[in-house]
C-alpha cells in the first residue's frame, strides 16, 4: 500500500499549499472504492445498501441535553415532544427535529447592553439607546427607563410555529407594554416606584405574549436606574438637595429645642423642689417656735411676776455686753440733748 | 444489463416521487397552481402532499403571526403638538388564496400594510390631545413628592386633565379602521401598537425646559417649608420654656403660701393664748438679736432696769 502513502504524503502538502485547489481524495476515493470492489464480488449494492443503512441509522437517532427538548415533525406536522436523553425517531426527509433551549433563561435589554459581562460589567453608551428607553410619562414629562426581560421558552410547540420572529416581536411588546405602564404614571413613580411598574409590566407583557401565542414565560422584569434626561437632572438634584436642606433647618430647629427644654424642665423642678424645701422649714420652725413659747407660757402662768422680771433681766444680761456706747441719764435731769454727741460716732466711721 | 435497467428505473422513480411530493411545514401553507391558475383548496394543515410534478407548482405563505413595523414619522396630535410615533403590528394570512390573488407575496403585502396602517395610525393620533395617546386610565398618579401643597396640585390638574379614550382605546380604533381594508388581501390584523412615543427634538427642549422650571419650583417650596418647619419649632421651644418656667413659679408660690398659711395658724394658735405674754418675750428676742455694738444706749434711772442703781430701797 505504499501508494497509498504516496498520495496521502502529496495530499498534505497541497493543503497546506492552499486550501483553493480542488480535494484531490475524489479520485482517491474512487479509485479506492474500485480497489474495494475487486476484492469484495458483488460489493457496489452492498456498499451503497451500507451507506444508506448508515445514513437511515445516523439521522434517527438523536440526543437532547438536558436543557433542551426536542420537538418533531412528520411531513411538517407536529407530533411529539421528546424529553432530553438519547432518542429516535424515523429517518431524515420522514421525521425532523428541532431542538429548544426551554430550560435556558434568556435576556433582552432595553436602553442599554452589556458590553461584557463580568465582575466589574460594563455596558455600551446609554445614549446610543436612547430611543429605547426615552419615555412619555403620564404627566407629559420625559423619563429615561432602561429595563431587562428575562424570559424563557415555556411551550416549544407555539415558540416555534405560531409567531415567525418570536424575539423581535418580543421586544415590540416590551417596548410598547413598557411604556403603556410608563405612560400612566407621574415622573416622580417612574423615578421611586420602580419595583411596582416592574411587577405591573411583566403581568401586561405576559398577558400580551400569550395572546400573541409565542409560548414564552417572562421570569422578570427588572427596571434598570430610571432616571430624568440629562439636562433636566440637575434640577432634580437640587430638588433632592431642597429636601436635605428642609430636613437640616428642622434637625437644627429641634438641636436648639432640645438644648433649652429639658434644662429648663430640671430648673423648674428645682424651684418646686426649694419652694417644697421652704414649705418644711417654715412649718416647722412654726411649730418649734410655737412649741417653744407655749412651754414657757405654761411655767409662766404659775408665777406670772417672778418670770417677767426673770426672762426681763436675762435678756438685759445678753444685751447689755453687746452693745456699743450706753448712756445712763438721772431721771431728774432734763433737756440731755446737748450731752449727746451722737454725731461724733457717725463722723469718727 | 438487468441490474443497470433495474437501477434506471428506480433513478426515474425516485425523481418522479420527490417532484411530485411536498411537504407542508407548520408554519406554512400552500397554494397548488396550474400554469398560474389555482387548484384546488389551500393546504393549511401540515402533512405530506402530492401534485402532478412539471405541470403544478407549490407556492407557500407562512401562516403563523407575521410583524409590521411602521415607519417613525412625526404626528401633531390634536393640541398641536409634535410627537415622534413609531408603532408595529401583526398580522396573519387568513386568505391564503386571496393573498395570493391580491399581494403575491409578504414583500407585496408589506407595501399595502404601510399604505393602510401608517395613515389610520396618523388619522388617530391627529384626532386626539396628546394626553389621550399616553395614557391608559385615568389612574391617580403621585405627581408631587409628599408634603406638597394644595396650589400645586391644583394646577397639575387643569393642566393634564381627564382623558375620555385612551391609548388602548385608540389602538383599537386604529385596528377597526385598517381591518376592512386589509380584509380584501385576505389579511387578518392581529393588533397594532404604539411601540415608542416621544416628543421631537424642538418641543423636547421646551418640555425640558419646563420640567426644570416646575422641579426649581418644587426646590424653593422645599426650602421655604423647612424654614417655616424651623420657626414653628422655635416659636414652640419660646413657649414652651415660658411655660414650664412660670408653672414651676405658679407651683412654688402654692407650696409657700400654703406652709405660709400653715405657718400663721400654728402662730396664731400658739401665742393668741397671751397676746401680751407673746410681745414680752418676742420683744426680749428681738432686742437680742438687733442689739450690737453699734447701738447706743440711753437710759433714764427711772427704768425698770436701773431701779436699783441710785438706792437699794424696796422701789415705789
Amino acid at each position: 500500500m505504499a501508494w497509498d502513502w504516496d498520495k496521502l504524503q502529496q495530499k498534505r502538502q497541497s493543503g497546506s499549499g492552499g486550501n483553493a485547489s480542488p480535494p484531490p481524495n475524489v479520485d482517491e476515493v474512487l479509485e479506492k472504492i474500485k480497489n474495494v470492489k475487486k476484492k469484495i464480488p458483488g460489493g457496489v449494492p452492498i456498499i451503497i445498501a451500507l451507506v444508506i443503512l448508515f445514513f437511515i441509522g445516523s439521522s434517527s437517532i438523536f440526543t437532547v441535553a438536558v436543557d433542551e427538548v426536542g420537538v418533531i415533525q412528520r411531513f411538517g406536522k407536529y407530533v411529539r415532544t421528546t424529553p432530553p436523553g438519547l432518542n429516535f425517531k424515523l429517518p431524515a426527509s420522514i421525521e425532523k427535529v428541532t431542538k429548544v433551549k426551554v430550560k435556558r433563561v434568556e435576556k433582552e435589554e432595553f436602553g442599554f447592553r452589556t458590553l461584557r459581562a463580568g465582575v466589574r460589567t460594563r455596558y455600551a453608551a446609554a445614549s446610543a439607546y436612547e430611543n429605547e428607553s426615552l419615555m412619555l410619562t403620564g404627566d407629559l414629562n420625559v423619563a429615561i427607563v432602561p429595563w431587562i426581560v428575562q424570559y424563557r421558552i415555556k411551550d416549544p410547540y407555539l415558540y416555534l410555529f405560531k409567531v415567525r420572529n418570536v424575539r423581535t416581536t418580543l421586544r415590540d411588546l416590551s417596548e410598547s407594554t413598557m411604556r403603556l405602564v410608563v405612560g400612566d404614571r407621574s415622573i416622580n413613580e417612574v423615578i421611586s416606584k420602580r419595583d411596582e411598574i416592574a411587577v405591573y409590566a411583566k403581568e401586561l407583557l405576559q398577558k400580551e405574549l400569550d395572546e400573541a401565542e409565542t409560548g414564552i414565560q417572562v421570569k422578570t422584569i427588572e427596571m434598570k436606574k430610571t432616571n430624568v434626561p440629562e439636562p433636566v437632572q440637575p434640577s432634580f438634584n437640587e430638588v433632592n438637595q431642597a429636601v436635605q436642606e428642609k430636613e437640616r433647618m428642622v434637625y437644627q430647629a429641634n438641636e436648639a429645642y432640645n438644648k433649652v427644654i429639658p434644662a429648663a424642665k430640671g430648673e423648674a423642678e428645682k424651684t418646686i423642689k426649694a419652694a417644697e424645701g421652704y414649705a418644711l422649714d417654715r412649718v416647722n420652725r412654726s411649730k418649734g417656735d410655737a412649741a417653744r413659747f407655749l412651754s414657757i407660757y405654761n411655767e409662766y402662768t404659775k408665777a406670772k411676776d417672778i418670770t417677767r422680771r426673770r426672762l426681763y433681766l436675762e435678756a438685759m444680761q445678753e444685751i447689755f455686753p453687746k452693745m456699743g456706747d450706753k448712756y445712763i441719764v438721772d431721771s431728774d435731769q432734763k433737756n440731755l440733748l446737748p450731752l449727746l454727741n451722737l454725731g461724733k460716732s457717725q463722723g469718727g466711721k | 444489463m438487468k441490474t443497470k435497467a433495474l437501477i434506471g428505473i428506480i433513478i426515474v422513480f425516485l425523481i418522479v416521487l420527490f417532484s411530485s411530493a411536498y411537504v407542508v411545514d407548520e408554519t406554512e401553507q400552500v397554494i397548488i397552481t396550474q400554469f398560474g391558475k389555482s387548484i384546488g383548496e389551500p393546504k393549511t394543515k401540515p402533512n405530506l402532499y402530492f401534485k402532478i410534478p412539471l405541470i403544478q407548482q407549490a407556492n407557500y405563505f407562512p401562516k403563523n403571526l407575521l410583524e409590521w413595523d411602521g415607519d417613525p414619522g412625526q404626528v401633531p396630535t390634536l393640541d398641536k403638538t409634535f410627537i415622534w410615533v413609531d408603532t408595529f403590528a401583526r398580522w396573519k394570512i387568513v386568505d391564503p388564496l386571496k393573498f395570493f390573488q391580491t399581494v403575491n407575496n409578504v414583500v407585496g403585502a408589506m407595501a399595502r400594510l404601510d399604505d393602510i396602517l401608517d395613515p389610520a395610525v396618523r388619522n388617530l393620533i391627529t384626532s386626539y390631545p396628546l394626553m389621550e395617546t399616553v395614557r391608559m386610565t385615568n389612574r391617580e398618579m403621585d405627581t408631587f413628592e409628599t408634603g406638597s401643597g394644595q396650589q400645586l396640585e391644583g394646577q397639575e390638574h387643569r393642566q393634564l386633565g381627564e382623558i375620555t379614550t385612551g391609548r388602548q382605546e385608540i389602538i383599537k380604533r386604529i385596528l377597526e379602521q385598517a381591518q376592512p381594508k386589509l380584509q380584501a388581501f385576505g389579511i387578518q390584523l392581529a393588533d397594532v401598537k404604539i411601540k415608542r412615543l416621544n416628543y421631537v427634538e424642538q418641543v423636547r427642549k421646551s418640555v425640558y425646559g419646563r420640567m426644570i422650571a416646575e422641579r426649581r419650583q418644587i426646590a424653593e417650596k422645599f426650602r421655604s417649608e423647612g424654614e417655616g418647619e424651623a420657626r414653628k419649632i422655635e416659636g414652640n421651644r419660646e413657649r414652651e420654656l415660658k411655660r414650664i418656667t412660670s408653672e414651676a413659679y405658679m407651683k412654688a408660690q402654692k407650696i409657700k403660701g400654703l406652709a405660709d398659711g400653715e405657718a400663721t395658724l400654728i402662730y396664731a394658735k400658739a401665742y393668741n393664748k397671751d397676746p401680751e405674754f407673746y410681745s414680752f418675750v418676742k420683744s426680749l428676742d428681738v432686742y437680742k438679736n438687733t442689739m450690737d455694738k453699734e447701738s447706743s444706749l440711753v437710759l433714764s434711772t427711772d427704768s425698770d432696769f436701773l431701779e436699783y442703781i441710785k438706792g437699794y430701797r424696796k422701789s415705789k
